[in-house]
């Protein structure tokens, strides 16, 4: 075989300018498909960049009711469904790939709350100890909530900076004071994602998709919940995962397990259902995968007649080394031995026109991602598949020479000098 | 100890439509050590019979036996293997490999016999040593005289251990000092003991033969005992 291969480079490099030729519809070909499947890879990651947020993979898993979300803010508190406990929060950490888990109370309509004669009409949420680190917030200005804040069951309240600008317009919200129904609570402090991420918009489309509007925030400690709604309510639970591509399985089975540990009594309409970016994401996605996989099968033809290119070559090759190859049967040299050489040869020939077709491509898909501003992700498994594939086209293109070689009549190979 | 045996063998060619006889029953039978010449006109079918006799061809009727092996029916694998243990060929025209070194071209029947590398290239070294060409090992074909030519292709021939040493017209292309020179080397290989089979025209190559036959027609005519050996 390395004798096959040595002796392929040098047919090759023999015949630099015509190997080139033969080459370069493998190589176009596979510069095409390298460019496009990058420029797929490019869009798509940032589709879910802007849909996920910049590291943020958390999955969240809300109570549904016959499919929709059972949002406190409208609806009674349900009667079969379990508070969740400490315990079943550290179990929805145990799933792989989970890494933590927080529960949240919820309301996305909030009724009542004031500061002075200013009413809030964002979200709120109680948060246990967990929430702000799964969601990868830190505390912007004054401070966050203590053990303390919890175990005292103080009537404390955070604010993220979309709220304090609605809010408290202009005034520094730490320290003010925040009014629902005969309780107050101070504002201790304002919280903000980690990383300020701002999503990459080029259209109108973009815009309604990911620009987030709204009220914003405003977080309480979890203990003080009742003090706002009365009761012990059935919390949502929000978990970070190791990274993107196990957000569907860990929001399944936490939702399994939620649905099945906190649910009581059968056909009450109510389960628990992940709600995850990502699942948005891939149907984006797929819409912009189905335009370009027509693109990858116009490459694919350049392909196709690249390798008929490889086969004429071939040909010539077999019928200029005739006298070669009679005398290597008339030595004794078996069938498959002068198959495997022209089949090597050919395999040689389209693998390096691989190689070159992916630099080719990879230099193409920087070069576009630079002058049009389009992202651009170069796939690894793409460059591999792309050259075992030009390997492939060698192996099926060289078969008709290969077996017509193998097949000559050792007189007549010798006889034809 | 018998090296090959032909019996009534007869081969047609189509010449269009036609079938042609090439070969008229050929009986020959080879003993070990034999020193053989078969002389012929060219159209004689001398060179049909060392296809066949190089098992580069297969007769139409008759039996062929080799060093033990009846080659009724072998197919195209086998016929390389019969060609590769027992048969070393010498080629008016050299058929040297033009990018190898003459101990590549060598050793190349020992890579289809599947010797490994390192073996192969002792021996290929051995056999160059046996015609003279030690110094010559690392030259390409080109960088050589067609009878230093032609000697590698003699210790290719022999870096097999061939049970028989076909030649056909070996020193067709040489002038008259190198053809010397390559003849030689067939006494000197007949002396040791080998079996050669060679095909000519040239009447003084075939007087060193120890027997010669005539082929005419596709006939194989007299038995007639060879020359001198060496002048």
């Amino acid at each position: 075989m390395v004798e096959n291969i040595h002796l392929a480079f040098e047919g090759i490099w023999s015949h630099k300018l015509r190997s080139v030729l033969t080459m370069l519809g493998i190589i176009i070909g596979i510069a095409a498909i390298i460019t496009i499947v990058s420029t797929i890879k490019g869009t798509n990651e940032q589709i879910k960049e802007n849909l996920i947020g910049a590291g943020n993979n958390v999955v969240t898993i809300e109570l549904n009711q016959n499919g929709n979300q059972y949002d406190l803010s409208w609806n009674p508190l349900p009667d079969q469904v379990r508070v969740i406990t400490e315990d079943t929060r550290k179990e929805l950490e145990q799933i792989p790939g989970a890494e933590q888990a927080s529960l949240y109370y919820k309301r996305s309509y909030s009724d009542g709350l004031f500061f002075r004669d200013t009413a809030f009409n964002g979200n709120l949420i109680g948060v246990d100890q967990n929430y702000f680190s799964v969601y990868g917030m830190q505390v912007r200005s004054g401070r966050g909530f203590t053990e303390k804040d919890y175990s005292q069951y103080r009537k404390v309240a955070l604010v993220d900076s979309t709220a304090a600008e609605s809010l408290f317009n202009g005034v520094d919200p730490v320290g003010q004071c925040l009014e629902f129904g005969t309780e107050v609570f101070t504002v201790v402090g304002i919280i903000g994602p980690r990383e300020e991420f701002t999503p990459t918009i080029n259209s109108f489309n973009d815009y309604y998709l990911y620009a987030n509007d709204g009220s914003g925030t405003v977080y309480f400690p979890s203990s003080v919940w009742p003090t706002l709604y009365q009761f012990d309510e059935p919390q949502s639970a929000a978990i970070k995962v190791r990274n993107t591509d196990v957000m569907a399985s860990v929001g399944k089975d936490a939702a399994d397990l939620l649905t099945s540990s906190q649910i009581i009594g059968t056909d009450t309409g109510f389960d628990y259902r992940s709600a995850d970016m990502l699942e948005q994401a891939q149907q984006l996605q797929n819409m912009s995968k189905s335009t370009n996989t027509q693109l990858v099968w116009i490459a694919s033809i350049s392909l196709l007649v690249g390798g008929i290119g490889v086969m004429n070559i071939m040909l010539v090759s077999v019928t200029e080394r005739t006298s070669e190859i009679g005398l290597k049967k008339a030595l004794g040299a078996k069938k498959k031995r002068i198959l495997l050489q022209f089949l090597t040869e050919a395999a040689v020939l389209t693998s390096i026109g691989g190689v070159i077709g992916v630099l080719t491509g990879v230099g193409l898909a920087e070069l576009i991602s630079r002058v049009m501003q389009i992202p651009v992700a170069i796939s690894a498994p793409a460059i591999l598949i792309a050259v075992v594939f030009s390997t492939l086209i060698g192996v099926i293109f060289g078969l008709l020479p290969a077996t017509q070689a193998a097949n000559l009549n050792p007189i007549d190979a010798l006889r034809r000098v | 100890m018998r090296i090959l045996k032909l019996t009534d063998i007869c081969k047609d060619y189509m010449q269009g439509k036609e079938p042609v006889r090439v070969l008229k029953n050929i009986n020959l039978e080879v003993e070990q050590g034999d020193y053989i010449a078969i002389m012929g006109p060219s159209g004689s079918g001398k060179s049909t019979l060392m296809n066949i006799i190089g098992c580069l061809d297969v007769p139409t009727s008759g039996e062929y036996e080799l060093n033990g092996n009846n080659l009724r029916n072998l197919k195209d694998d086998d016929l390389a293997d019969m060609r590769n243990k027992y048969i070393g060929f010498v080629f008016q025209s050299f058929y040297l490999m033009p990018k190898m070194e003459a101990v590549d071209n060598v050793a190349l029947p020992l890579l289809y016999a599947d010797v490994p590398l390192k073996e192969r290239r002792q021996r290929a070294e051995e056999a160059l040593k046996a015609v003279g060409l030690e110094e010559r090992i690392h030259f390409l074909p080109n960088q050589m005289s067609g009878g230093q030519c032609q000697r590698v292709a003699i210790a290719r021939a022999m870096v097999t251990k061939p049970a028989l040493l076909l030649a056909d017209e070996p020193t067709g292309a040489l002038d008259t000092k190198s053809g010397k020179q390559v003849m030689d080397i067939f006494d000197d290989l007949s002396d040791s003991g080998m079996t050669i089979l060679m095909i000519t025209h040239d009447p003084d190559i075939a007087r060193r033969a120890k027997k010669v036959y005539h082929i005419l027609d596709g006939e194989l005519l007299t038995n007639q005992e060879g020359g001198t050996g060496r002048e």
